[in-house]
């Protein structure tokens, strides 16, 4: 009886955005193939003798007969209206939708209609049948005519002779791999994985300073494979792309390999199915891939970012296509990521980081944590140039295998920081130019100081990675800081 | 049936093409004119610039000193601006 009270109590979805208005009144919806709505055909005639009462059929115009049905053949009103099942019955006051009721319940169609006595010799309850709107090879067509004036993009037509595949390629739209045809009905189903409004402007996506809407975010996402429900992270990640501190135009720019490494926390990643675990940084998941695909894929069609352009990096690296991953919360000695960076406990967020490809931290011998300590320093301080300094930034990501040690020893994650940049205090007279028979390194003034590999803050922990392999990996950083970029990070909002 | 056939997708990109500017005339002489140096402060960029300088002037131009906070961002705009009122002509140094 709770799901009667609500659908009575008017507990129902906003119509879709121009809907036709219901009139005043009693309004039911109904078909002539559904025998619940034969069933009911007695009451709707009760009603209609007893004040104003409106029917919308959706397969026969003449049914139910002597009432004056209003044809919704094209079920423009059913669709708008979101009608579920038929029968339907809403009341309307003041041009809006106050209750309704789906199949037929005497109590509910009772209280909708405010009417008693209804339905004398009719079960109590009998389902209705889906609504001729809700029919599946209909519905996305449907969601197309009527929802299509929504979007605002240029269309393109493709012609009759083009494969699509090809026309797409053709077009420039592509990072190198085939991309899904962004259809109206692709892209209005994928805009249902958001609430904002499809011409809400999401952020100015460099390098060409674009504003960019929630629309085309959409439409590339749908380019790059992605789930509507995967939305949501593609448009919080732009947001921290294009943020001044996160500098998405000087990382494009830049000789060097870097790209915007995606790194998730919180319980979007479990909602999502994303990959946190073996393979992590590999091929297979879905949710890891199209994600961060999408991304690249707005900068690159939205913002202009092509490389060979505005994108002059000498080598680039296979995760500028797409490197986003999830954190592995739930293995971890440690508070994720997020949270270490001032996200609440708890928010799923998505953190931006300029990287590189990852490479191997290897050590199978290391049991206490002074000595796995010792084997990540040793390895972080050739990061870019064993001679280079307060340069670069680095995510570590620790695996399962090797957090361990750390766990049983009881060392956190600012312990293990601490002790890093401890062990990474590097000396300046091995470091200046000249030095080991190698002209690069810093000037001649840190000569007798001690200079950190890391600034402060340059260097993050993520734990992620399978359960077996005594391995870690780095993931190699670009200008950190004010002057390069900052890591940010986003909460993911509906 | 043919609007069954047509296929219609959604153009993907900004819908706009950077506007493309002509580019200034080329100066017939340096003999007066100033030039701005923009250092985008890159490495060894004040090497390269410093003797472009001294090249410049014993060809008779002027000479300003211009510098970008950080290489890895576009210059800020009051510095465009401003090399935009003081010269006639702008070399912008790209070194390491």
């Amino acid at each position: 009886m709770t799901s009667a009270a609500a659908a009575a109590s008017g507990a129902h979805a906003a119509p879709h955005p121009g809907a036709p208005p219901l009139p005043e009144g009693l309004v039911a919806f109904v078909k002539r193939e559904c025998p619940t709505c034969a069933l009911v055909e007695p009451v709707l005639r009760k009603l209609a003798a007893a004040g104003a009462l409106t029917v919308y059929t959706q397969d026969d115009p003449a049914f139910p007969s002597g009432l004056g049905p209003v044809d919704d053949r094209e079920l423009s009103v059913s669709w708008h209206h979101r009608i579920e099942a038929v029968p339907t019955l809403i009341r309307v006051v003041g041009g809006a939708e106050a209750a309704r009721a789906v199949g037929w319940h005497r109590g509910e169609w009772e209280a909708v209609s405010g009417r008693r006595g209804l339905g004398a010799g009719l079960p109590e309850l009998r389902p209705g049948c889906g609504s001729r709107s809700e029919d599946p090879a209909l519905a996305p067509k449907l969601a197309a005519r009527f929802g299509a004036g929504r979007l605002r993009a240029r269309r393109v037509e493709l012609a009759e002779l083009e494969d699509e595949s090809e026309a797409l390629f053709a077009r420039g739209w592509s990072d190198g791999l085939p991309v899904v045809a962004p259809t109206e009905e692709r892209v209005l189903a994928m805009l249902e994985g958001t609430t904002r409004d499809p011409q809400q402007v999401v952020a100015v996506v460099p390098p060409d300073l674009v504003p960019c809407t929630v629309e085309k975010v959409a439409i590339n996402a749908v380019l790059a494979g992605c789930r509507p429900e995967h939305l949501p992270v593609v448009l919080a990640a732009l947001e921290a792309a294009c943020t001044d501190a996160f500098n998405a135009h000087g990382i494009l720019a830049t000789t060097m390999p870097v790209g915007p490494v995606l790194i998730v926390n919180g319980p979007i990643r479990r909602a999502l199915g994303m990959n946190s675990g073996r393979n992590v940084f590999g091929q297979g998941n879905r949710a890891n891939l199209a994600i961060g695909r999408a991304l690249a894929l707005v900068v690159r069609n939205v913002g202009g970012g092509r490389p060979g352009e505005v994108d002059r990096a000498t080598f680039g690296n296979p995760g500028k296509l797409s490197f986003c991953f999830a954190e592995d919360e739930e293995g971890s000695p440690w508070e994720p990521l997020s949270v270490s960076l001032g996200a609440p406990a708890g928010a799923s967020t998505v953190t931006l980081f300029a990287g590189e490809g990852p490479r191997c931290i290897v050590d199978q011998l290391s049991r206490d944590p002074e000595s796995l300590a010792r084997s990540f320093a040793g390895c972080l301080r050739a990061l870019h140039h064993p001679k280079i300094a307060v340069a670069f930034d680095c995510v570590l990501a620790v695996g399962p295998e090797h957090s361990r040690v750390f766990r049983e020893a009881g060392w956190s994650r600012k312990q293990l920081l601490e002790r890093l940049h401890a062990l990474l205090q590097l000396p300046g007279d091995e470091l200046v130019r000249g030095a080991g028979g190698i002209a690069e390194g810093l000037p001649e003034s840190v000569r007798g100081a001690s200079i950190p590999k890391f600034r402060p803050g340059g260097l993050l922990l993520v734990h992620c990675g399978g359960e077996a392999g005594l391995f870690s990996a780095m993931i190699g950083g670009w200008a950190g800081g004010p002057l390069g970029s900052t890591p940010v990070w986003k909460e993911i909002g509906p | 049936m043919s609007d069954v056939q047509r296929r219609i997708v959604l153009d993907p990109t900004s819908e706009r093409h950077a506007a493309t500017r002509p580019r200034l005339a080329r100066l017939p002489s340096l003999a007066g004119r100033t030039l701005g140096l923009l250092d985008i402060s890159k490495a060894r960029g004040d090497v390269f610039l410093d003797r472009l300088a001294s090249l410049l002037r014993e060809r008779g131009a002027a000479v300003r000193r211009y510098r970008k906070p950080t290489f890895t961002k576009p210059a800020p705009v009051d510095l465009r601006q401003e090399i935009a009122v003081h010269c006639d002509a702008v070399v912008e140094a790209l070194a390491d």
